[in-house]
């Protein structure tokens, strides 16, 4: 039926602007597409700077850029429908591939991520920021919204599965993310406010077992040194005291492109990558912090949107997830690099240096675009 | 019909429930963007200026330069303490990602010691943040390349080249030189602590540690541009440092080289002397020890080796030696009796090879006794009693002087007083008195205690410089220098300083010098073995330290004394006899007499004498 939607749509959409018809062919949605094109090439700028104009890895954060925006218009073809259909399955599958990394996996620094299958290794954690939302969307919008308790309980349990087994990898940030996007799911598909503010209720008093009992001691330390970063202010409050310097020193009109002394000078550690933020704020000022909010209000508006208008309560409940995971990721990242939230791994979407994120981050917005451009074309028809 | 009713009512539902959501995310972005803003205008545009600042301080570092250390010369410009470039590896402990990882690692590569690593972690604690630690001095150029190439597993670790002292001569000259080593806790207090910033090492014993401050130099400073690791990338402003002062010593490397031969392995302290103005012209203590093993810490074993010996190889004797100085006071002693009018140049006092006071019917023994059962003469005069090293005749001397009037005597000459020598630590012996004996043994003078003194036994120790410093107030006929190893400092001669002031007439003079000369070359002086094929005119004395008291009746028999047991060997002298260039005191520890240091005293002036006729 869909095909018969989009076939149609070429014929009757002559009303429509040339440039906005070729758009729709592509499905495109132009208003996500432009920021994210001015996030990506402003991001190149950071990084280069950032790197210690290192041309390499300007060329590869290129090129992986262009992977990404690559799998994003193929992902934007899909129909909603396929989307829908095949969400159980990449679930499963994933859920049974992070099991695999328990045993199986192989990393670094102590963290056991990766999967290698042979002829590739990957991270399936990075799969399941995709998975989830689906396949959570997927099971409530079988039933009629809200959903009932037995729907939410298991919504829950497949949140929290995967959720675990990243966080036991030891991977908080992703684990976070992840948890996120399903649970951001379960928000919009109405859940009580009963249930949302006993389970923050109940979080806050998990917060003392979970101190003593689950976090490992450098996650402890990064909190710790969150309230007091002078206390350890060579090491774990190095990272927080360099980067409020970074961004603190910028002022109004930043010292100037590839001219911060704390980023040229290395005092700011991971600036290339989750710290990126604080060369922006340290060579382009207030000025370029408020550009970048921009872009990604801009995003996070045009991302709602797109959920506010889907056609069907599945699409609804997906694009409404993967923005907010979007933003969830992002305003943990905008926290961190300026001292609010702990140090936890997470890049600033768009710009951190890093390809497997940013792949996983276009898939989301190709799949808000398929959903966009399926209820333009079903309004065109109109 | 109902059921696509049901339907539309389930789709405006949805729709309703979660549009309502929507909104509540909108808000919820809306107030928590404004909030980031908001935090990032407070740290940019609020507290700019304390973030400006705070990155300057990031950015500028002072660093100080530390000044090279002034070189040590002997008298013809032979190097004695030099600075040499060594490599040293430092760990930045807020730059290891695992210290203890890297610590492992590094014992994985290098001869690392737990004493390397406990002195590493002290250090740690004392020296400012970020800056790197010393852990191991002079790397071999294959510690070099094993850092080199295990560089990705030694997150931290930097090689730093820097000058580090070197004593080109070993253990030659390393009792009077000393040594530097890295500074400890409380070798620099705090008043100092700016002058030493940047200084790895300080002057810990011997010339080093006396002339600390003028080898020292001073410490540059200059403000740079570095990075986070530390690496200096640009210089804004720099004062230069200043380089510490060069010694000259009066020390003549042949002649230590010389004594060095003669002594071998006999344990003993030698120093020569230039009587014109103190000059040292030779210090040398065996046995020995390398100063460069100090230099950048000794290993616990090493140092325990050297502390624990019985033969105490730190112990630099020439200063720090104490014995008894037996009969080489016989001069003084004899000098001082003509001056004090109780001998004249013609007394002449019978010797039967022992010595009683009136109403006191106890022996006191010659040394001559046990060899031949008789006494040197007749009678002897102080001519002859200095030159046999009469101890009858000294007995009665120091009878007719008494014992405040010895010690007078002796004191005159410098005994038990400081040298002032340029070096820490001297020792001052003891000159016994009635008055000191009451002080420090709290017990009354004994008339027979005076005699024992009178041969330089007893409670008498001297050091081997203050014979020496005697010794040359009877070269030069009165006046002795304060002895000093050093002559000039950057190129400014020091001053001679006198010492002792000893007068008396010219021809007593001439008497005592007569019997030192007759030492050595009349057949029965005691050091006659010394004068075979001789070339220049010599004035000496010996001596035979006891180590241990003999008993009124007992006999001495040097096969039932252990070894530490036996006598010392004296020699002290000068040459020529008449303007004298050289005067020198050799003691040979435990070797039975005099007759073991004079061949050392031969072959220094043997040296000295060909030298000067070039």
């Amino acid at each position: 039926m869909s095909n018969d939607f989009s076939r149609n749509a070429h014929v009757s959409s002559r009303e429509l602007g040339s440039r906005t018809r070729i758009l729709h062919a592509l499905h495109i949605d132009l208003w996500l597409m432009l920021p994210l094109i001015a996030l990506s090439v402003s991001g190149l700028f950071v990084l280069y700077s950032a790197s210690g104009q290192s041309d390499t890895m300007l060329m590869t954060q290129i090129r992986n850029l262009g992977v990404a925006f690559f799998v994003l218009l193929v992902t934007a073809q899909l129909k909603v429908a396929t989307l829908k259909g095949v969400s159980p399955y990449i679930f499963s599958i994933t859920v049974v591939l992070l099991i695999g990394v328990a045993f199986f996996g192989v990393g670094a620094k102590g963290a056991q991520r990766w999967l290698d299958l042979g002829f590739i290794r990957f991270q399936p954690s990075e799969v399941m920021k995709v998975a989830m939302p689906l396949a959570v969307a997927w099971w409530l919008s079988k039933k009629a919204l809200s959903p009932a308790r037995r729907e939410l309980l298991i919504a829950f349990l497949m949140v929290s599965l995967p959720s675990l087994l990243i966080l036991g990898q030891p991977d908080l940030g992703t684990s976070l993310l992840v948890a996120i996007s399903g649970l951001s799911v379960i928000f919009m598909a109405g859940i009580q406010w009963r249930y949302i503010l006993s389970m923050l209720f109940l979080t806050g008093l998990s917060i003392w077992p979970a101190w003593l009992f689950v976090l490992k001691d450098y996650q402890k330390q990064r909190v710790l040194t969150l309230f007091n970063p002078e206390s350890d202010r060579l090491g774990a409050g190095w990272n927080i005291i360099q980067s409020k310097t970074a961004i603190g020193s910028g002022g109004w009109e930043g010292l100037g492109w590839t001219q911060g002394s704390q980023a040229q000078l290395d005092f700011l550690p991971e600036g290339h990558t989750d710290f990126i933020i604080a060369v922006l704020a340290e060579e382009f000022g207030f000025r370029g912090v408020a550009l970048l909010f921009l872009l990604y209000v801009l995003i996070l508006v045009r991302g709602l949107i797109i959920s506010w208008r889907a056609q069907s309560s599945f699409a609804r409940l997906l694009a409404g997830a993967l923005i907010a995971t979007f933003f969830f990721g992002l305003i943990v990242n905008l926290g961190m690099v300026s001292g609010l939230l702990p140090v936890v791994g997470v890049p600033l979407p768009m710009v951190s240096w890093g390809g497997t994120a940013m792949v996983s981050m276009m898939i989301a917005f190709g799949m808000l675009m398929a959903i966009s451009t399926e209820h333009s074309v079903t309004q065109a028809m109109r | 019909m109902v059921r696509q009713l049901n339907q539309m009512q389930d789709w405006a539902r949805e729709t309703r429930i979660i549009h309502g959501r929507i909104v509540v995310l909108a808000l919820m972005m809306l107030v928590i963007m404004a909030g980031l803003l908001y935090r990032y205008f407070v740290l940019q545009v609020l507290q700019n200026d304390q973030y400006r600042a705070q990155s300057d301080r990031n950015r500028i570092a002072v660093r100080t330069v530390a000044p090279t250390r002034g070189v040590i010369v002997d008298r013809n410009g032979s190097l004695l303490a030099i600075n040499q470039p060594s490599f040293t590896l430092a760990v930045t402990p807020e730059r290891a990602d695992d210290l203890a990882q890297t610590l492992t690692t590094l014992r994985e590569l290098l001869d690392l010691s737990d004493q390397d690593i406990a002195l590493f972690l002290d250090t740690r604690k004392r020296r400012r943040a970020m800056s790197p630690v010393p852990i191991k001095y002079r790397l071999s150029d294959e510690d070099r390349a094993l850092i080199a190439v295990n560089k990705h597993r030694l997150s931290g670790v930097s090689v730093a080249s820097e000058l580090t002292r070197f004593y080109p001569e070993g253990d030659l000259v390393g009792h009077a030189l000393g040594y530097v080593g890295r500074i400890g806790i409380d070798d620099v207090d705090d008043t100092k602590k700016d002058e030493y910033r940047g200084i790895t090492h300080i002057g810990k014993v011997g010339l080093e540690a006396y002339y600390e401050d003028v080898l020292k130099g001073g410490v540059g400073v200059s403000r740079v541009e570095t990075n986070a690791r530390g690496v200096e990338l640009d210089v804004i402003d720099r004062i230069e440092p200043i380089a510490g002062s060069e010694l000259s010593l009066h020390l003549d490397l042949g002649l230590q080289r010389t004594v060095a031969q003669a002594m071998g392995d006999m344990r003993g302290a030698v120093v020569a002397i230039d009587p014109s103005n103190g000059g040292i012209l030779a210090a040398f203590s065996n046995p020995r020890y390398d100063p460069n093993k100090f230099v950048n810490g000794i290993s616990f074993d090493d140092y325990a080796a050297l502390r624990d010996s019985r033969d105490s190889p730190l112990l630099n004797r020439v200063i720090q030696g104490q014995y008894p100085p037996a009969s080489t006071i016989k001069p003084m002693l004899g000098l001082q009796g003509l001056n004090r009018n109780v001998i004249s140049i013609d007394t002449r006092i019978a010797d039967p090879g022992w010595y009683s006071l009136p109403g006191d019917p106890r022996r006191y023994r010659d040394w001559i006794l046990r060899l031949r059962g008789t006494g040197h003469a007749d009678d002897m005069n102080l001519r002859e009693s200095i030159a046999q090293s009469c101890d009858v005749f000294f007995y009665d001397l120091a009878h007719r002087l008494g014992i405040d009037a010895l010690a007078e005597s002796l004191d005159e000459f410098g005994i038990g007083s400081l040298t002032g020598v340029d070096l820490p630590s001297e020792k001052r012996g003891i000159l016994p008195s009635s008055e000191w004996k009451k002080r420090v043994i709290g017990s009354n003078w004994y008339g027979g205690e005076t005699l024992i003194v009178g041969i330089g036994q007893g409670y008498t120790l001297a050091t081997p410089l203050q014979l020496a410093v005697a010794t040359s107030a009877l070269a030069t006929r009165g006046t002795a220098y304060k002895p000093k190893l050093v002559a000039s400092v950057a190129g400014t001669a020091l001053p001679p300083e006198p010492l002792l002031d000893v007068t008396a007439p010219a021809d007593y003079w001439s008497e005592v010098v007569a019997g030192m000369v007759d030492t050595v070359f009349s057949p029965r002086g005691t050091a006659a073995g010394m004068r075979t094929g001789i070339t220049y005119s010599v004035a000496g004395k010996t001596g035979t330290a006891q180590v241990v008291g003999i008993a009124q009746d007992a006999t001495y028999d040097e096969d039932i004394l252990s070894e530490y047991q036996r006598e010392h060997g004296w020699f002290v002298g000068f040459a020529p006899a008449e303007n004298p260039e050289i005067v020198l005191a050799v003691l040979t520890e435990n070797t039975g007499g005099g007759s073991t240091a004079y061949p050392v005293a031969r072959a220094m002036l043997d040296y000295w004498m060909k030298q000067n006729e070039q």
